[in-house]
This record gives C-alpha cells, sequence and structure tokens, in this order.
C-alpha cells in the first residue's frame, strides 16, 4: 500500500506539490488525472528519488518503508518503477545488457540469485514477443533512434521484466496510436494482482477504457482537488477541469 | 652489453656515435637527423627549445631516464600469450627487433634491417622524436601489397622487456586498389622507451584499415608518429586505444594528397593514476573532396592529462573538403585534466570544416534513469562511463577486432577496480575555437 500523507515538493525553490494526500491501496490501480502544471509528473519523480526536486514537507510510504529516505535505487528494490514520460537515451548500452543488470541488481537486493546471459534472454525474448516489439529491439542501445511510440513500449518491457510492486506511469500513453496503447494496457493488466498497484498519470480516457482504475484523482495547484470512481475520467472528459479549481493555481 | 648509456639527449646522441657504422641504411640520412636531434633536444628536457606543437607534453621523464642499449634477453613467451589474439598472420618484434621465430609474416613482409629505406614521407628535419628515430632506428616492419591485391589482416605485435630505447621504422605501402588490416599491439614489462615511426602510404582506391592498442608497461613511454599519404580514393581508417604507459603521444601527419581520399583517425583513451597522453594530428587536405573524420574520446581518472591538438589544413585547390575533428572528455576525478586545442587552417572557399571539444561529467538524467531501475549508483557510473567509450570504439567496424579493444578495456577495469568519484567534476580545460 502506497500512503501519502501532507506531500510537499518544490523545485528551484518553486514550490510544486502543495500537501498532497493519497492512498493507494494493494492490488488497486489509480488514475491521476489534471491539466499541465498541476504537478503529476513531480509527484512520480518525488516517488522514485529525483533528486533534483526537494521534499520540504508530509511523507510517503510504501508497504510501511519510507520511500523519501531512500535512494532512487532502493526505491525500485522496494518495488517502485516509474515509467518516464520522456524515456532517456542512453549511446552505448546495450538495451539487453541494461535491462539485465536492472533486474540482477533488483534480485541481488531480494536475496535472489542473478540470471545469467541465457536466462536472461529467453525471459527478455518473451516479453518482447508479448509486447509486439521488434526482436532487434533488444540489440539496440537504450532509447536510441526509437521513435516516440517505441521508447514507451521499452519502458513498458522494463516493468515486465522488472516486476515492481508499485508502477508509476507517466503519461505513458501519449504519443502512441491505439494498437499500441491496448498493448501498454495489457502490459500492465497482466502485473496486476493482490500485491500489485499503479499510479497511472494520464490526460485522457482513452488508455483508462484499456486499464481501469478503481479510483481517480485530480490534481490541480499541487494538491488533489477530487477524488472518485472510473466515471468521474469520463465526466472530465466531457467538461473539463475547470469546474473544479476554483483558485486556479 | 647492458652498460647504461647518458641520460637524455646526448644519451641519445652518444649512444649514436657509438653504433653509427654498425647501423643499417644511409649515413648521410642519420647524420641529418642526429643534427637536426642535437639541435631540437627532446621537447621539455632541460637543454630543449620550447616548440608549440609539445606544449602539453614534457618528455622530462624520458630525459631523466637512463634507457640501455641493448635488452637483456628475456623469455617472452608468456608475455606474447598475453597479446590480444586474431586469426590473422602475425608480425612479432622483441624489443624493436623482428623475431622470425615467434612470427607467421605475411605475403609482402620484409624488414627494415634488410631493406633499410627511411621513406618520403617522414620529417626528422622537423619532429624532434621523428630524428631520434632516423637516427636509431634499427629494425622495423615492411608491409607491401601490390595493386588490386588483399593483404588481408595483419597483427603486428611489438613486445617490450626490460629498459631499452627502441626506435623502430615501419612503412606499410598499398598499391593502388590495394586492401589491408593491420591491428598493431604494443605491450610490454618495465621501464621503456617505445619510439616507432610508421609511414603509411595508400594508393588509389586503395584501403588500409589501421587498428592501434597501446597497451604498454605503466612504467614505459609511447610516442609514436605516423605519416599517412592518401591518394585518389583511397581510404586510411584509423583507430588507436591508449591504455597503458606512463607519457604516451600518439601524432598523426596525414596528406590527402589525391582527390577524394579519405582519412579517419579516430581513438580513445582511457587513463589513470599519473598517466599522460597526447592525440596530436595535422590533416592536411591537398586536392578536391577529401574527407577527414576524427573524433578523440577520453575517460581521465586520477591525477592523469589527456591532450588533443588536430590542425586541419584545407590548401587553395582543396575545394568541397569535409573535413571534422572533435575532442571529448570526460573527468572522473578533480585532479584529471584534459587540454584541447583544435586548429583550421582554410584557403579554399567551398569547404566544410568543423571541430569541438566537449569537458563534461556523466548526465545527470542518465544516472537517475538507471538508478530508478535499481541499479546502484557506483555500477550506473561506471556503466555509463563505459558507455561513453564504447561509442568511441563503435567506429572499429570489424566485430573481432572490436572485441579486442573491448577485452582491453575489460582488462583495464578489472585492474583499476577503480571506485567512481561520486562528485566527479571538470577541474580545468583548455578549450580554444
Amino acid at each position: 500500500m502506497l500512503e501519502i500523507r501532507g506531500l510537499a515538493a518544490s523545485i528551484n525553490d518553486k514550490p510544486i506539490l502543495r500537501g498532497i494526500d493519497l492512498t493507494v491501496p494493494a492490488g488497486e490501480v489509480h488514475a491521476i488525472m489534471g491539466p499541465n502544471g498541476s504537478g503529476k509528473s513531480t509527484l512520480g519523480y518525488v516517488l522514485s528519488g529525483r533528486d533534483d526536486y526537494v521534499v520540504t514537507g508530509g511523507s510517503a510510504t510504501f508497504n510501511g518503508v519510507d520511500l523519501l529516505g531512500l535512494e532512487p535505487e532502493e526505491r525500485a528494490a522496494a518495488g517502485v518503477f516509474l515509467a518516464f514520460q520522456a524515456p532517456i537515451e542512453l549511446p552505448g548500452v546495450n538495451n539487453a545488457n541494461f535491462l539485465r543488470t536492472a533486474l540482477n541488481a533488483i534480485r541481488r537486493s531480494r536475496g535472489e540469485s542473478e540470471l545469467d546471459a541465457v536466462q536472461f534472454l529467453k525471459l527478455a525474448r518473451a516479453e518482447t514477443k508479448r509486447l509486439a516489439m521488434p526482436d532487434d529491439m533488444l540489440r539496440r542501445n537504450v532509447n536510441v533512434g526509437f521513435s516516440g511510440g517505441e521508447k514507451k513500449r521499452n519502458e513498458v518491457l522494463q516493468m515486465a521484466i522488472l516486476r515492481p510492486k508499485l508502477a508509476i506511469l507517466d503519461e505513458t500513453d501519449s504519443g502512441l496510436d491505439i494498437d499500441a496503447l491496448k498493448i501498454v494496457a495489457d502490459g500492465v493488466n497482466a502485473l496486476r494482482g493482490p500485491e500489485f498497484s499503479a499510479l497511472v498519470i494520464t490526460h485522457h480516457q482513452r488508455l483508462l477504457d484499456h486499464l481501469v482504475p478503481n479510483r481517480v484523482h485530480v490534481l490541480a495547484g499541487g494538491r488533489i482537488v477530487r477524488s472518485g470512481g472510473p466515471e468521474l475520467a469520463r465526466d472530465l472528459e466531457k467538461s473539463g477541469y475547470a469546474g473544479l479549481i476554483p483558485e486556479a493555481a | 652489453m647492458n652498460a647504461p648509456v647518458q641520460r637524455g639527449a646526448l644519451g641519445f646522441l652518444a649512444q649514436y656515435d657509438a653504433l653509427r657504422d654498425r647501423l643499417p641504411g644511409d649515413p648521410a640520412i642519420r647524420d641529418a637527423a642526429s643534427t637536426a636531434f642535437r639541435s631540437a633536444g627532446l621537447p621539455g628536457g632541460t637543454s630543449a627549445r620550447r616548440i608549440e606543437a609539445w606544449k602539453y607534453t614534457s618528455l622530462r621523464p624520458v630525459a631523466e631516464t637512463a634507457f640501455q642499449t641493448l635488452a637483456a634477453p628475456h623469455d617472452v613467451s608468456a608475455l606474447l600469450a598475453s597479446a590480444p589474439v586474431l586469426d590473422a598472420a602475425l608480425i612479432v618484434f622483441v624489443d624493436g627487433r623482428f623475431r622470425a621465430d615467434l612470427s607467421n609474416p605475411p605475403a609482402g613482409f620484409s624488414t627494415f634491417a634488410d631493406h633499410p629505406d627511411f621513406g618520403t614521407l617522414a620529417r626528422a628535419d622537423r619532429e624532434p622524436m621523428v630524428a631520434l628515430n632516423t637516427m636509431l632506428a634499427e629494425d622495423g616492419a615492411r608491409l607491401h601489397i601490390p595493386a588490386g591485391a588483399d593483404g588481408g589482416v595483419v597483427r603486428l605485435v611489438s613486445l617490450a622487456t626490460g629498459t631499452a630505447a627502441v626506435h623502430p621504422r615501419h612503412s606499410i605501402h598499398l598499391e593502388d586498389g590495394a586492401r589491408l588490416t593491420v591491428v598493431e599491439i604494443a605491450i610490454g614489462e618495465g621501464t621503456y622507451l617505445h619510439n616507432p615511426v610508421t609511414e603509411a602510404r595508400v594508393g588509389a582506391n586503395a584501403h588500409l584499415t589501421h587498428v592501434r592498442l597501446q597497451d604498454e608497461a605503466v612504467g614505459a613511454f609511447h610516442l609514436a608518429t605516423l605519416y599517412i599519404d592518401i591518394a585518389q580514393s583511397g581510404t586510411y581508417d584509423g583507430f588507436t586505444l591508449n591504455l597503458g604507459a606512463r607519457v604516451t603521444r600518439a601524432e598523426f601527419h596525414a596528406l590527402l594528397s589525391g582527390t577524394d581520399a579519405i582519412a579517419h583517425m579516430n581513438g580513445a583513451q582511457l587513463l589513470t593514476g599519473t598517466q599522460h597522453a597526447d592525440f596530436t594530428s595535422v590533416v592536411r587536405h591537398a586536392e578536391l573532396r577529401g574527407t577527414s573524420r576524427q573524433t578523440v574520446r577520453n575517460v581521465l581518472a586520477g591525477r592523469s592529462r589527456g591532450a588533443f591538438q588536430g590542425r586541419i589544413e584545407v590548401a587553395r585547390a582543396a575545394q568541397k573538403t569535409d573535413g571534422f575533428q572533435m575532442n571529448q572528455a570526460l573527468l572522473l576525478s578533480p585532479d584529471a585534466e584534459i587540454d584541447s586545442k583544435p586548429e583550421l587552417e582554410i584557403f579554399a572557399d567551398d569547404v566544410k570544416c568543423s571541430h569541438g571539444a566537449t569537458v563534461g561529467e556523466l548526465d545527470a538524467e542518465q544516472l537517475f534513469y538507471l538508478r530508478s531501475r535499481g541499479i546502484p549508483d557506483s555500477e550506473a557510473r561506471a556503466l555509463l562511463v563505459r558507455a561513453f567509450l564504447q561509442e568511441g570504439l563503435d567506429a572499429v567496424t570489424s566485430d573481432p577486432i572490436r572485441a579486442i579493444l573491448e577485452d582491453s578495456v575489460q582488462r583495464w577495469w578489472d585492474r583499476q577496480a577503480m571506485p567512481m568519484d561520486t562528485d566527479a567534476t571538470a577541474s580545468r580545460s583548455g578549450a580554444a575555437a
């Protein structure tokens, strides 16, 4: 279970999050919607530990562990995964090597044995096939020369291989055509289970048609201003955010 | 046989006086070289003239080391076995002398000792280390590939075993349409000077791939000068990886003498401790539509220092020249240093030439991306440093040859087992526009 209480954070002394309260029970998928600049991506970065954001108040725990006191790699070992809105290119780093290094680091931290190259490739090939990704994706350098859609799918591939307990998807649907959107949604749905939670940051209802959330929250001006069931996303699609942000952050 | 000689330039000159009558080849050429060397001295040595071309690299440590005239004979089988292996013809030099018993030379091979031809490209009158080489060269590899022939792949291994100063004189000559790949590997044990001069002539439509791996002993000095002449539509595709030696200089003089000639002189260096390595190149475009490319990547740890001096000269006749030089450095320690001096001298008006230098730390976003996937900070840093180097090595298109370089880089890391400095910052950089 993810529990966020009064979380406040700023970047370059500019407050972005102004007191977030949010609980995501184990096994649930929650959507975060909201206008541009409301702090959605910041929430993802703060939870995964990007160090240019300064936490100025509040707490965030995952299964009782204080996330904010951990290094990014320790959060990953605790099961946190951020699918980046703009995945980073790593020239000179082979995708398979990257994925195996990450998986083995996480397995080590859990006291599990590392996978050798053969074991890993078998696993990775099965996942790339399931995500309808071309075979050469594993041989290429991480995200280098990938189309926007390929980069997003590569994030989902990493998630499928690392098997996090808390996935934060930051606009993973943007730039995807309808087929790719369904593949991405299926990728997340495949991980759903009593031990898995997800925060899905999105602008659009259409991802949520395939990846149906338990709850939908609206973030505006650095706070959650409204929460509801899946129907809230459909309402927002029709009426927009205008009625929800009286003080217009 | 192991009598120490005087140190410094005077030591080399005394050695020349003692050996002069026994050295192969035209004594007039050697005498002229000795006059030039007497006048220039060892750059950075006490009595030497200041030379702009040696602004960043001082040979004072060379001047202060007592080298011996002849190395004691060592069993080199273990050392030779440690050299990277390739399915190729093999030419082995030990302490500067060809060893037929260890070699499996290709067709077209001969030695400088048997055919003491100093060639036409090297300039003993201009370069002090070339003068020193010309004065004292005793042996070297000569490779001659006739017109249209494919010379295949040749592994040229230089082993050093002691405290000798050796001055090999190599020559590679590809006639029109010929092809050859030379993989030069320099390794050794001890405090020695390896001062090779190589002349490479690439005929019309010929293609020379020249990969150089410098993995000398940590106490050694490696000062290599290469002269390259590329005729019409010929290609020189060179890559140099510097890993070892206390002081290194790889100096290239490339002349694109025919139209549509292509020169690649890429490289990478991985240095730590107090190592110093210098890439210096002068690329002269003399004719139409030449292409030159040079990217050098430096990874500098400890108190190491890298230097890059690149100069592209474009003659008036060399319209449509396409020239590019880039020096990139990652400094892993606040005490590491890189100096870059790119220069352009252009007399033609329709050319595309660019150069640049970057000095950087690791990219914070890339680092966070890796860590967010569970990769610990130190491992993530190591991965990014290696990626930076790998991008350089990717210029070597032959898989088995690139694998040799990758393995050597891997062994370098294994030797260091180096903790990454978490506050790697750029200390000082000299970069001229």
